[in-house]
Order: C-alpha cells, then sequence, then structure tokens
C-alpha cells in the first residue's frame, strides 16, 4: 500500500471520485444543472438541450472512434435510425418515451451492428467507407420508404409523454434529456472501468496483439458499434421528441462531420472531452448567430456569410485541433486544473 | 428494351466514367505516394471549376486561357494543402490525417460559398457545340469533349509516370518511402509532387465536370462518388481507378436514366458494399501485410 | 535407463538422443505407445529436467510468404515445466514460429499440439483462454492504458462479465473486476516488483520497465505455457540478472512451461534445461545446453565459416569469464 493517499481498499482506489474534493465540485455542477432550467430564459433552455442531445451522441461516437479506434461516418444515419424509431412507434403505438428511446437504441443498435459486420475482414479506413456507405442507404430508406417515413416530408409527432404528463415545453424536455445524458455518460465511465472498456482500447491501440492476447476482435468491434450506435439511437429519438419533426434532411451527411468533429475538437478517447466538444461545437454556431446579428445593422449582408463562416470556422477547427492540440480541449482543461491546483506557487 | 436508349444513355455514362478515371487517377497518386485518402478531392475540383468561372465569366477571359489558368491554380492549391495542414500530421495515425483533409473540404466549401456564393451557376460554353454521332447513338457534345479532353491528359500522366524523372521517384517512393530515401530521393517533394499532380487531374476534372452539370457549393459531393471509385478499383492501383472509374460512372448514369436520380448514389454504394465483403481491397489494390 | 519418471531421472521431451544428434533419422528409440492421445512418451534421459509430457509438441511445420520460406519442416517438442529456447540467426523464423503458436499465422503444413490437442483451426483468442501466453518482441504494451490496465488486460480471457453489467457497474462485474485486481495486485505486481509504476501511462517507462510490464500482463493470463519473445533484448545487464530471475521463478512457483526466444547466450545457457537451434527456417538440432553449445552446426549457422573462435565464445560466455 502507499503512503499519503493510500487507499485503504481497491475498492476505493478504483472509485470514480477519489477524493472528496472531487466529489464536491460534482455535487455542484449537478445542482447548477438542476438549478439552471428555473433561471435560464428559452433561448439559454433550447441550448441546454441542444448540448445535451450532443453530448448523448458524442459519448456515443467516442467510444467507438475515440476508444476503440474504429472511425465511423454513418453517425448521423444511425442517430435517424432512433429519430424515425421514435417517430414511427409515437405515431402508431402511442407508447411512453422510455420506451420508445430505448426501442430507437435498440434498434440503432442492431442497425450499427450490420454495419459493423464488414470489420470482419476490413479495418481503419476502408471501414469508414463501409460506415459511409451504410449512412447512404440510410438516407436514401429514410427518402423513399414512404409508408413508414413518411418519405421526403418526413414525420410529425406528438410530444413525449409518460403517465399522462406531456414534455411539449423545453422546460420540460430538459428533464428527460439532461438526465439522460449524466446517466448515459455515467455509463459509458463505467465500461472503462471493466475488460470490456480495456478491450475496446488494446483494439484501438494495438489489434493484432489484443487479438492473440484473448481479445475476440469481431466480438468487440460489433460490441462498440452496438453500444455506440446505441447512444446515437437515443439521441437520435430525443432529436425527434425535441423538435418533433423527423425528415430525411435533418440526419445529413455533414452532421456525421459534426459528431466526427466534436469529438475530435473535445479529444478523442477522453469522455470528458466529448463532453466539452460536444458543448463547444453546439455552441460554435450560435455565438456565430449572435455576432452575425450584432453585425447585421452595420452590414445588412451579414446573414449571408454566416453559413459559409460556419463551415469555414468548423474545418478550421478540425484542421487545428489536430495539429496543434490532438488532445484535444480536455487537455486544455487539465492544463488549467493544474495551473490552479499549483497555484500561486507555480506557473 | 430500347436499345438505341440503353445505348446512349450507356456512353454517356462511358464518357463520364473516364472523367471519373482521372480524378481516381489523381486521388491513387496521392495515396500510393503520401498514403493519404484525400476527402478533399471534390472539394479541390469545385475549386478549380469556380476559378476558371472566374477567369472566363468574371475577367471575360478566352476559355482557352481560364483552362489552364484554372488548372495551374487548383494544382497549386494542393501544394499548399500538402504543405501547410498535411505535411505537420507525418506520422499521425490515418484518421487523423483523413479527418485533416475532411476539415480542408470543409474551409473550401465555406470559402468558395463566400466568394462567389451559395446559388448554382453554370460555365461560359466553351467547348464545340455539333452533336456528335457515334453510329446512330447521339452523344451531347459536352460530355463527348470532355470525354476527350479528359482522356488526352490521362495518357499524358500515364506517360509521364511511365518515363519522366519524377515520375520515378513517384513510383519509387510509392514502393518503398524508407529505400527511396535512402537513394537520395527528396521524399518531402516527391510527397509534394504527389498533391500538384494529383491536384492537377482533379482540377482539370472538375472544370469539365462543371461545363456539363453546372456549379454549386454542393458540387464537392462528387467526391463520394470518386471515393466509390477508388475502393471499388483499390486504393492503389492505377489500373484500377480506370476501368472502376468508367464502371461506375457508366452505372450511375444507367441508374439513373433507368430507376430514377434517387438511385445513383445507392447503385454505386451498392457495389462498393458487395467489394468490400468479397474483396476488401478492391479489384486490383493490394493486400497490405500485418506483423505483429 | 528407466522407463517411469523417478525423483533423480527427467524426461527430454525430444525425440532425439542427446548424444546422437542425427537430423535425417529420428531415432524413436524407446518410445512407448500411450493410451491418450496427451500422454505420449519419450525415453528417459538422466540430469534433464522436464515433465513426462511435451505440453507442446510441433510436427513438420512449414510456413511461407510468397518466396520466403520461414519455417520448413520444423518439428519439436517442448517438454512439460521446462524453459525451453529457440536459438537461431535473425531471420531464422523465430518469432514466426510464435506467431503460428499464437495462431496469428497460419502455417500451410504441419501441426501444433498443445497438451494433447491438434490447435489447427482453433483461433488466437481460444488459444489465449487455453493458456498460451505471451510476450512479444518489439514491445506491444497498449498505450493508452495505465500499467495497471495493462496487466489487468491480459485476465480478459478468465473474466466474464457483459456489456449490460458493466453499464452498470455493479454486483458481478463489479466483483469480478476487484478479484481481478487483487488477484493482479498480490501475485504479480508485488512479485515483479513494480507497484511504484502502477499508476502510470505505460509510454513514460523505460525499455526495460516496459518488457517487465509485458511479461506482467502475460502472467495475469494465467499461463501454462509462457512465451517470451526475446525478454531481455536492449536490457542492461542489471536488467537482465533480473528478469533471468523473474524467469527462474515463474517456472518454479507457477507451475509454468516457459517457451523463450532469445539472442542473449549468456542467459540462454543459464537458465534453458532445453535448446531448439533454428537456421533458415530449420530445425539444425535441439538438446540439452550444453551439447547445443558444442554442436559445430549450430557455431556454423551462428558464424558463417569464419571466425569460429570469436563464436563459440559468444555461445560459451562463462568460458569467457572464466
Ligand atoms: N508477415 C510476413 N510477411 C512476409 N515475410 C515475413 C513475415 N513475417 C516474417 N517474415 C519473414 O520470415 C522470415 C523469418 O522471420 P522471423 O521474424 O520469424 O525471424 P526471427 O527468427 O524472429 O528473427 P529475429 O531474430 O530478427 O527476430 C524473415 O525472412 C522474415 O522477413
Ligand atoms: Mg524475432
Amino acid at each position: 500500500m502507499r503512503i499519503g493517499d493510500a487507499k485503504q481498499t481497491y475498492e476505493a482506489d478504483e472509485a470514480i471520485w477519489t477524493s472528496p474534493t472531487q466529489k464536491f465540485w460534482f455535487a455542484l455542477f449537478l445542482l447548477a444543472l438542476l438549478v439552471f432550467p428555473l433561471m435560464a430564459n428559452a433561448y439559454l433552455l433550447y441550448l441546454g438541450c441542444l448540448v445535451g442531445i450532443a453530448v448523448i451522441s458524442t459519448t456515443g461516437l467516442n467510444i467507438l472512434t475515440g476508444f476503440t479506434g474504429l472511425i465511423s461516418l454513418g453517425q448521423a444515419g444511425f442517430m435517424g435510425v432512433g429519430g424515425y424509431t421514435v417517430a414511427w412507434f409515437s405515431l402508431n403505438t402511442g407508447l411512453p418515451f422510455p420506451v420508445t428511446l430505448l426501442l430507437a437504441g435498440l434498434l440503432a443498435a442492431a442497425v450499427g451492428i450490420l454495419v459493423g459486420l464488414p470489420s470482419l475482414r476490413v479495418k481503419g479506413l476502408y471501414l469508414a467507407i463501409a460506415t459511409l456507405a451504410a449512412s447512404v442507404f440510410l438516407h436514401f430508406i429514410f427518402a423513399e420508404w414512404e409508408s413508414v417515413t413518411g418519405g421526403m416530408g418526413g414525420l410529425s409527432l406528438e410530444p413525449a409523454h409518460l403517465f399522462g404528463v406531456t414534455f411539449q415545453s423545453d422546460f420540460r424536455m430538459y428533464f428527460i434529456i439532461v438526465p439522460l445524458a449524466v446517466l448515459m455518460v455515467f455509463a459509458a465511465r463505467n465500461v472503462f472501468r471493466t475488460r470490456i472498456g480495456r478491450a475496446f482500447i488494446a483494439i484501438r491501440d494495438r489489434d493484432i496483439s489484443a487479438e492473440i492476447l484473448g481479445i475476440d476482435l469481431l466480438r468487440y468491434k460489433l460490441m462498440s458499434f452496438a453500444l455506440s450506435s446505441f447512444y446515437a439511437g437515443v439521441a437520435g429519438g430525443l432529436f425527434a421528441y425535441f423538435y418533433r419533426v423527423v425528415t430525411p434532411e435533418s440526419f445529413p451527411l455533414s452532421m456525421s462531420i459534426f459528431y466526427l468533429a466534436a469529438v475530435i475538437v473535445g479529444g478523442m478517447g477522453n469522455l470528458l472531452g466529448g463532453i466539452l466538444g460536444a458543448a463547444f461545437m453546439t455552441l460554435i454556431p450560435e455565438i456565430l448567430k449572435l455576432l452575425t446579428a450584432a453585425l447585421t445593422p452595420f452590414y445588412p449582408n451579414a446573414p449571408v456569410f454566416m453559413s459559409p463562416m460556419l463551415e469555414i470556422i468548423f474545418g478550421a477547427l478540425i484542421v487545428g485541433f489536430l495539429i496543434f492540440e490532438p488532445h484535444g480541449l480536455a487537455e486544455i482543461w487539465h492544463r488549467i486544473r493544474r495551473f490552479f491546483s499549483l497555484w500561486p506557487f507555480r506557473n | 428494351m430500347d436499345w438505341l436508349f440503353f445505348g446512349e444513355i450507356s456512353l454517356a455514362g462511358l464518357a463520364m466514367g473516364g472523367l471519373y478515371a482521372l480524378i481516381a487517377l489523381g486521388f491513387v497518386i496521392i495515396y500510393k505516394a503520401t498514403r493519404v485518402i484525400n476527402f478533399a478531392i471534390g472539394e479541390i475540383m469545385m475549386f478549380a471549376a469556380y476559378l476558371f468561372l472566374a477567369f472566363a465569366g468574371g475577367l471575360e477571359m478566352s476559355p482557352w486561357v481560364a483552362l489552364p489558368l484554372a488548372v495551374l491554380g487548383g494544382s497549386i492549391l494542393g501544394g499548399v494543402i500538402e504543405k501547410v495542414m498535411i505535411r505537420p500530421m507525418l506520422g499521425e495515425s490515418p484518421i487523423s490525417v483523413v479527418m485533416v483533409t475532411i476539415g480542408v473540404a470543409s474551409i473550401l466549401v465555406g470559402l468558395v460559398e463566400l466568394i462567389w456564393g451559395a446559388d448554382p451557376q453554370l460555365l461560359p460554353r466553351f467547348l464545340p457545340r455539333e452533336p456528335v454521332f457515334i453510329g446512330e447513338m447521339y452523344l451531347a457534345p459536352k460530355i463527348a469533349y470532355g470525354f476527350l479532353i479528359g482522356a488526352a491528359l490521362l495518357i499524358l500522366y500515364l506517360l509521364y509516370f511511365r518515363f519522366s524523372r519524377g515520375g520515378v521517384a513517384l513510383r519509387a517512393t510509392a514502393s518503398d518511402q524508407a529505400a527511396a530515401y535512402s537513394m537520395g530521393i527528396n521524399v518531402r517533394r516527391v510527397f509534394n509532387l504527389a498533391w500538384v499532380f494529383g491536384s492537377l487531374a482533379a482540377s482539370l476534372a472538375g472544370v469539365l465536370v462543371a461545363a456539363t452539370g453546372g456549379l454549386s457549393p454542393q458540387f464537392g459531393a462528387i467526391g463520394l462518388s470518386v471515393l466509390v471509385v477508388v475502393i471499388v478499383g483499390g486504393l492503389d492501383s492505377i489500373l484500377g481507378a480506370l476501368i472502376a472509374g468508367v464502371f461506375i460512372g457508366w452505372l450511375e448514369t444507367v441508374a439513373g436514366a433507368y430507376l430514377g436520380g434517387e438511385y445513383r448514389m445507392p447503385a454505386t454504394f451498392a457495389v462498393l458494399a458487395v467489394i468490400l465483403v468479397i474483396r476488401p481491397y478492391g479489384l486490383f489494390g493490394t493486400h497490405e501485410i500485418e506483423r505483429v | 535407463m528407466v522407463f517411469m519418471a523417478g525423483l533423480d531421472y527427467f524426461v527430454c521431451g525430444s525425440g532425439h538422443w542427446p548424444d546422437v544428434y542425427d537430423n535425417n533419422n529420428n531415432h524413436n528409440l524407446l518410445v512407448c505407445e500411450a493410451k491418450t492421445e496427451r500422454s505420449w512418451l519419450c525415453f528417459l534421459v538422466p540430469g534433464v529436467r522436464g515433465g513426462i509430457l511435451s505440453i507442446l509438441e510441433i510436427s513438420n511445420l512449414s510456413l511461407s510468404f510468397g518466396g520466403v520460406k520461414a519455417l520448413q519442416d520444423v518439428s519439436f517438442r517442448v517438454p512439460e515445466n521446462t524453459i525451453t529456447t529457440v536459438i537461431g540467426p535473425n531471420g531464422a523464423g523465430k518469432t514466426s514460429l510464435f506467431n503460428c503458436i499464437s495462431g496469428f499465422y497460419k502455417p500451410q503444413q504441419g501441426t501444433i499440439r498443445y497438451q494433447g490437442e491438434v490447435l489447427a483451426g482453433v483461433k488466437p483468442p481460444a488459444r489465449a483462454a487455453m493458456g498460451l501466453a505471451r510476450t512479444f518482441q518489439n514491445i506491444a504494451l497498449f498505450r493508452g492504458m495505465t500499467v495497471l490496465d495493462n496487466i489487468k488486460l491480459g485476465a480478459h480471457v478468465h473474466m466474464k462479465s457483459g456489456l449490460l453489467s458493466s453499464l452498470a457497474y455493479f454486483g458481478a462485474a463489479r466483483r469480478e473486476e476487484m478479484a481481478v485486481r487483487r488477484e493482479v495486485e498480490r501475485h504479480i505486481i508485488d512479485f515483479l516488483e513494480i507497484d511504484h509504476i502502477r499508476r502510470q501511462p505505460v509510454a513514460s517507462l523505460s525499455y526495460g520497465l516496459q518488457k517487465r510490464v509485458e511479461l506482467a500482463r502475460a502472467l495475469a493470463m494465467r499461463p501454462k505455457v509462457l512465451m517470451l519473445d526475446e525478454p531481455v533484448a536492449g536490457m542492461n545487464r542489471e536488467e537482465k540478472e533480473d528478469m533471468a530471475r523473474f524467469i527462474l521463478d515463474i517456472r518454479e512457483e507457477w507451475d509454468v512451461t516457459v517457451l523463450m526466444v532469445e539472442h542473449d547466450m549468456g542467459m540462454v545457457m543459464d537458465i534453458s534445461d532445453h535448446i531448439a537451434v533454428l537456421n533458415f527456417g530449420q530445425v539444425i538440432t535441439e538438446g540439452l545446453p550444453a551439447d547445443v553449445q558444442n554442436n559445430p552446426e549450430v557455431i556454423k549457422a551462428y558464424l558463417g565459416n569464419s571466425d569460429m573462435d570469436s563464436l563459440r565464445k559468444k555461445l560459451n560466455p562463462q568460458r569467457e569469464v572464466a
């Protein structure tokens, strides 16, 4: 046993929060999440919900791409599966939202497994292209299978409901989205405390050695696909309840790239990074919108430049982080923390 | 079945496929030399096409001056991208490098939209307009002449790689980087050269394709078709790029004509999916050896 | 000569009479037909350590990559509870042999029997679960994990918790993780003296320590046969001595058979019970260290034909010290 911060048990040593200070800050954070909707205006509430959805989806993609090393361009497609599942079930069965969301996750996971099957034979970028193919097919199905998906017009749905309570406002949706996001991030954290998470990382770092050390590559790659697309499916389902309409254009290829960017900017293979990346990438367009609105009185043309500027900023963020800060916002965050924990003695 | 119609469609498809082959060639050159999968190739094409639009339309140059200038511009763009954004990534994981090219694509789309606006545009006409008949089959002149120009460049290219010093250096680097380096080949320059040449092929094809179908900031989506071509043909195979290019171009056009435009992508991606399952490294690609 | 494994007699797993090296003929002088497939017997040789069984039996293995013949008709046996070493010049096929045993390479011909069972068609993870553990020539630690997690990963095949219980980290999954942690801490981390680095990311460790962590990970696999590919390559003398001691201890205390590839002749001759020599993919001889050391064919393989003396010195390092 070590001296100093020695833990009495291995149990305590392997806990998520290993010090009272950490527990305190986390409790404070949860409290802030709880108080936020009571103080926030409609716009901030809307943003809070968006960030929550993005956190779930980014965490899912992080499991697959950041931790297992399988790059996916199909995230939007998996979210679409979740979104359409929720829409269809709520229109046709009136099931309450926990059931529809679960179904959304499970169906997306099933599709994820199907898409992951080529990983039996191909890997790396070839696999990324298989996921790209999957997103093309899914988009095609969303657009063309009119009897189920409503074709290009899509589906509109009723608000989420449970025990007679309906969640039609952003305020109420917040209390579905944010707790679910916290729960799902914790579940992901748990996975990486067990053999399954270790297997994922081993596959990312050295797949051949991992196999020789006893990890069934196909099984764990598919498991990663399933888990990741389950998260995407739930996020897509929440998206459907939040906007109450899904169309094929709700889940474009650029959305897959958005989530990849969130994972990279946040920090690949780092759950905290996923959260930071999701929040950051969701807020950037909003900040840009505010800027544009502020500039419009002086430059009436400003709104025209908004969308191309966004493309440029997204692209530059991806390139910039990859070149200059490959460990993403998570690394910056750690640096800041280290600074303050040593402050004022060292800098 | 109307065989004449089928023949005409097929012909148009094959001509389009010829252009795909040219783009795919550019893609494969970059991949062979640098092992980078360039997701921005469609956007480089688009950029060159917009340059052509600016030179020939805005500045009212003769198209035959504007064309080489635009192609030159696209090639320089490729070289700059390599130097500024790809080179710092040397030795990083392939996933990261691919993501950089995706980022580059996004930047280019934004830039183009910022400069030239989001609306679709037509390029000034510069190809002969007399209808072309092959036997009884009609072929739109833009497509026919586009194909001819593309094919000419393609042949020049192949000759260049076979016989020139630069071509030999490129091939040497592609087959064994370390050996090429120890033989005194400047590998960095070869990487840059590969991007310049790859972008050159893509730029010319970009102008030709835009001349037949118009231009908008979404034009870069053609990169997806090219991706299908190179995966089907094999990422590191020039022969594969040529054959798969022609085939995918044909298939896309035929599927579009008979089933409807919404079937173009699913049709080619279905071929891609089948290839990934039965021949993961493409029809002519080499399977990389793995060691512990 | 006796037919039963007596206390003072050890069995040599080889099919050769140690004194009569003959590559063309297998003098299976005294082989008894055994009832079970597993327990074929070979003759007993005084003074050679090892159980009566060969835990691993390689017969007529051939492997080629295109034109390169990495292994040609390789046969040899690894007697249970010995330290058996495969030596041979660079490119002789030693690592390829390990890869065949691990199931990563599929030999074109020949069979590998492990505890009497033919391994053909058994996937690498299943082989790991059967007790074939190994380390790698080019350290293959997982850089994204801490030392502790790398070691725990070795226990993967012996764990059962599924995805759902992992997501909840509750009940069975949690107990299992704790049990593994305890086992790893008590039996492996303490034993290999790596307590002080358990929290560190592996990338920050020195080469010697990385090799030790690899060994720890292989031990966490609860091996029956522990395959070590050049365990002391690139180490300084002190580290080498530590590693040799660990290997000897493991054989004694863990009831493990060690199959090793190593270039350091001093260490090989010191700790091996049994040596097989590979050259250009072929076994040129096998037997006791002392016999292999003086075999002219071995000397030739190592030295080409020149400079016999320095070669002999290389193969007999003890003499140099004396
Ligand atoms: N995957 C592979 N593809 C092609 N050739 C291979 C492969 N693996 C090994 N070889 C070749 O097989 C031969 C034996 O290699 P191996 O790695 O087994 O040698 P070794 O005895 O371990 O050598 P060293 O002492 O240098 O580690 C070499 O010629 C090597 O190039
Ligand atoms: Mg070796």
